[in-house]
């Protein structure tokens, strides 16, 4: 065992360092964050704390008494039903149920629902359904719900959508046709959004999670832009959650703007203004843990650009904090003495006002 | 799990309430806690206290996180949730809409 303090890998798996090690890596990690995102690195106060919290000795640790925050769940009744694959127990439930017991027995402070596939081309097909689900559903919740759906603009293209495929076409050297067909596979995206997002808001569901938006790249963000912007026309009040799925936005088509900015290469802190003009709520920065890097490491890179998203924002943000984001490790069950470090850095460092 | 230590605890304490102000408000985190704190009549740092909160809680008859036989169901406690907090939920309209109820301040 060489050094005294347990840390994680990126991937999980446990490694023993030293307090010199852990404070190297920390400044590595804001290093590498100010070098991809152009972002300030944090200061050596910021820093210390975090190596502080790293470094304390219990299993788990968790904010200062008053520094609490809004919790809100990915994905909602199906973390307790569906399988690994979403890391969840598969808990043969009742959608219902298994809402309650995350609002009565786990207490998380925002409850989500979802259709058992969450994308948006596999929602919009079974809408009646949802809309009866989402009456019962909050006729039997206290706290807020959103409505969770991913936009997942890849299930438009080429073999399973009716669009060309824009990486396929770009192996050809077909670039305008790549983008051509981007644009109206994200047109469509636009209208499907459109039409379920009106269906369930109409039966007074609280509001929208938007979850991994831009997963396929940049022009699937500015399609959820553009939706978050209409559906304020009908409903200026609906609880808008965008979450996001990469640190940076893919350019897949590369030139397609929101509010005259290119989105293509956007970081958080560029992310969110954007998402602030469209009329969001909350916005959920997303930071790619690297699994060949240590908690430490990959703690204080999250921290540092999340810290500079929540110094520009005005609207709250709820920073994702999951597998693989956030700083915390890319594994199927999340060690907890990761979790909870990661968790404190983000809200005492960065200063989040939600997981 | 892990999650939850750093979280309100929703409808056990004012997480839910928070949730919906920093919402509808888009406010910060601070910010929200204030307005529900200032809605409630109690400091800041008694909205994570489950003493303070369970009773205050059943007295305004905003749920509680136990079930009590003869309190009020989902739906009427979001109702005296929107007098508490001021402003409409989503669900009470729609429930006030369709059985020809208005709304009492």
């Amino acid at each position: 065992m060489v050094g005294n303090y347990k840390m994680r890998m990126g991937d999980g798996s446990r490694r023993w360092m030293s307090k010199e090690e852990i404070i190297d890596d920390v400044q590595a990690g804001v290093n590498d964050a100010v070098d991809c995102a152009e972002v300030p690195a944090l200061t050596d106060d910021d820093m210390g704390r975090i190596v502080d919290i790293l470094c304390e000795k219990n299993h788990m640790v968790t904010v200062e008494e008053g520094n609490e925050v809004v919790i809100t769940n990915d994905g909602g009744p199906l973390k307790l039903m569906i399988d690994s694959g979403s890391s969840a127990p598969g808990i043969d439930l009742g959608r219902v149920q298994a809402t309650k017991v995350l609002e009565k027995v786990f207490s998380v402070d925002t409850l989500e629902t979802a259709w058992y596939d969450a994308s948006m081309k596999e929602v919009k097909p079974n809408i009646g359904y949802e809309m009866v689900h989402c009456q019962d559903l909050m006729s039997n919740t206290v706290a807020p719900v959103l409505y969770m759906f991913m936009p997942n603009l890849g299930l438009y293209y080429q073999p399973t959508g009716m669009f060309g495929n824009p990486p396929d076409l770009m192996r050809d050297f077909k670039i305008e046709e790549a983008m051509d067909q981007a644009e109206k596979a994200g047109d469509a995206l636009y209208e499907d959004l459109m039409y379920v997002t009106d269906k369930i808001l109409s039966v007074g569901v609280d509001g929208l999670d938007f979850d991994t938006t831009a997963s396929a790249g940049d022009v699937e963000f500015v399609s959820c832009l553009k939706a978050v912007e209409n559906i304020r026309k009908s409903y200026p009040d609906a609880y808008i959650q965008m979450g996001m799925s990469a640190e940076n936005i893919l350019g897949v088509h590369g030139m397609v703007e929101y509010d005259g900015k290119v989105v293509a290469g956007m970081y958080p802190h560029e992310q969110v203004k954007v998402a602030e003009k469209a009329g969001v709520s909350a916005f959920g920065p997303v930071v790619n843990t690297n699994t060949s890097k240590s908690s430490a490491w990959n703690i204080a890179r999250a921290v540092t650009i999340v810290k500079e998203c929540e110094r520009v924002s005005t609207i709250p943000l709820q920073v994702n904090m999951g597998m693989g984001v956030g700083g915390t490790p890319m594994f199927e069950t999340p060690p907890m003495d990761a979790i909870s470090r990661a968790d404190k850095a983000m809200v005492e460092v960065a200063g989040v006002d939600g997981i | 799990m892990a999650h939850l230590t750093a979280g309100l605890q929703c409808t056990r304490c004012a997480g839910d309430l928070i949730s919906r102000a920093q919402f509808h408000n888009k406010t910060k985190i601070k910010e929200s806690k204030k307005f529900v704190a200032d809605k409630l009549g109690i400091d800041t740092f008694d909205l994570i206290d489950e003493q303070i909160m369970r009773e205050l809680r059943e007295e305004l008859g905003i749920g509680t996180i136990t079930a009590i036989g003869g309190g009020p169901t989902p739906m009427e406690a979001k109702m005296n949730i929107e007098k508490v907090l001021g402003f409409e939920i989503a669900s009470c309209k729609r429930f006030r809409e369709n059985t020809g109820l208005s709304r009492r301040v």
